[in-house]
């Protein structure tokens, strides 16, 4: 086996030899610094600079990109849509008039009005509004719901969502479909969660 | 000698031939390694291989198998481009076209189509090899890291080629893959720690940059086809070059005979 033990020693030697030029290495490097007395040689300047500029620009460049990946303009309906005036509504009244094109109910109280997602928060299916029952029940699993959205019967583990619900300048309701406020977040306390009459 | 022979030398004698092939074909030890050394895509490979390496009760040859399925979905899949417009009007048409019109378009895509499955199974069955046999332990457990981030990326390039037929099973199944990215911490709009950057909402988060909007959309299939045809399996060929390499640099595992 001499010659693996020849080809053990060169590697050994190889590696002492490379501890050894790169220890020269720094002390040079630290002798010139030292002879600087702390200024930045012409070298330094310029080759921070250069490196800075274009770390900015890869940065920013980054950015641009990430921007360009979310469009301006998408092609999908709005998500907000205009569902008349309040007087439209009656008094302790669900209406149901928008469940099957916009899947909201819009509950009109003594003091002012909110708008629930007409989708089960169990596994998604739509309920129903039972007048006799004054409940929400969802035919899929059985969940109900009370007029205010909280859950208290079946599989649904939280309350159904309201939905954002404002005024617009003409005076009729504005209801976002984008914009939810969960109970079990305290989000129903939320301005647009309820619209004071 | 005969016609065919001096033919023959004539052209092996030709300063073309000599340019390309420079090794001549003599079955030596030495001529060995110079084939393998001088050709660029075999250098990536170590030019001597010890026989316990190949043995295939122990590598199952599942990295070789894997790599294969990954050239057969590149040639199938360069020759399903030609037929096949990622656009919402289009791609369902052109899967079916393809499929049943074009000649030998069933099999293309159906060859695609089980190389994709074969590659997902032979990459886990590797990494279970890889994993009985020990052979991610040090020198080797940096080609591990690179063979978890091949693993991702194999499952990225099913799961975007998933959509792409464009038929209700695709735009659903990968409606409810993707639901992940709105959960994802910080950065997507249902995640948590969502609070920390104000403006995040259904078009602007983590799963929006993926679908270019808030649901699956025109945008979302031609991003996905980008992801799919182009960027993925490019990623894919530099680490699978890391890959190999990393083999021949720190050696093949496996028991001495």
């Amino acid at each position: 086996m001499a010659k693996g033990e020849a080809r053990v020693a060169e590697k050994l030697a190889v590696a002492e030899q490379r501890v050894v030029e790169q220890r020269l290495q720094r002390e040079k490097v630290a002798r010139d610094r030292a002879a600087l007395g702390g200024l930045w040689s012409r070298r330094d300047v310029f080759g921070r600079f250069g490196w800075g500029v274009f770390a900015a620009f890869s940065g920013i460049s980054l950015l641009a990109a990430v921007r360009s990946a979310f469009p301006r303009i998408l092609f999908t309906p709005p998500t907000a849509f205009k569902a008349g005036p309040v007087s439209d509504f009656t008094v302790g009244e669900v209406n149901t008039k928008f469940q099957k094109d916009q899947r909201v109910w819009i509950v009109r109280e003594d003091e002012g009005v909110y708008a629930l997602f007409a989708k089960c928060t169990h596994l998604g299916c739509t309920p129903r509004w039972l007048t006799a029952e004054n409940k929400f029940k969802c035919p899929c699993h059985g969940s109900g719901f009370y007029k205010t959205g909280i859950n208290f019967e079946g599989p649904a583990p939280r309350p159904l969502e309201r939905l954002r619900i404002t005024k617009a300048e003409d005076g009729q309701l504005v209801i976002d479909k984008g914009v939810k406020y969960l109970f079990e977040k305290g989000e129903w306390d939320k301005p647009g969660a309820y619209l004071k009459v | 000698m005969s016609k065919w022979e001096e033919l023959k030398q004539q052209i092996v004698d030709s300063p073309v031939w000599q340019s390309i092939f420079r090794h001549g074909y003599d079955d030596t030890p030495r001529n060995r390694v110079l084939m393998v050394s001088g050709n660029v895509f075999l250098h990536l490979h170590p030019s001597k291989v010890r026989r316990h390496a190949t043995r295939l009760r122990f590598t199952w040859c599942m990295g070789g198998i894997t790599f294969l399925m990954f050239l057969v979905t590149t040639v199938t899949g360069v020759y399903l481009m030609f037929y096949y417009r990622p656009t919402a009007e289009y791609a369902y048409a052109d899967m079916k076209y393809l499929e049943f019109d074009m000649p030998f378009g069933m099999l293309m895509r159906n060859m695609h189509r089980w190389a994709a499955h074969g590659m997902v199974i032979a990459v886990w069955l590797h990494m279970f090899r890889v994993f009985l046999t020990g052979s991610y332990k040090p020198p080797r457990e940096f080609n591990w890291v690179v063979g978890v981030l091949l693993l991702v990326l194999t499952l990225l390039l099913s799961f975007t080629g998933y959509l792409l037929p464009w038929d209700q099973l695709s735009i659903w199944a990968v409606t409810v893959g993707s639901n992940m990215g709105r959960a994802t911490p910080v950065l997507g709009h249902e995640g948590p720690g969502h609070e920390l950057i104000p403006g995040l909402n259904n078009v602007y988060d983590a799963r929006a940059f993926l679908f270019g909007g808030g649901e699956i959309g025109p945008h979302t299939l031609l991003r996905f086809y980008i992801l799919h045809c182009i960027f993925i399996p490019l990623v894919t060929s530099i680490f699978l070059a890391v890959h190999f390499w990393r083999i021949r640099r720190d050696g093949f595992s496996g028991p001495a005979l």
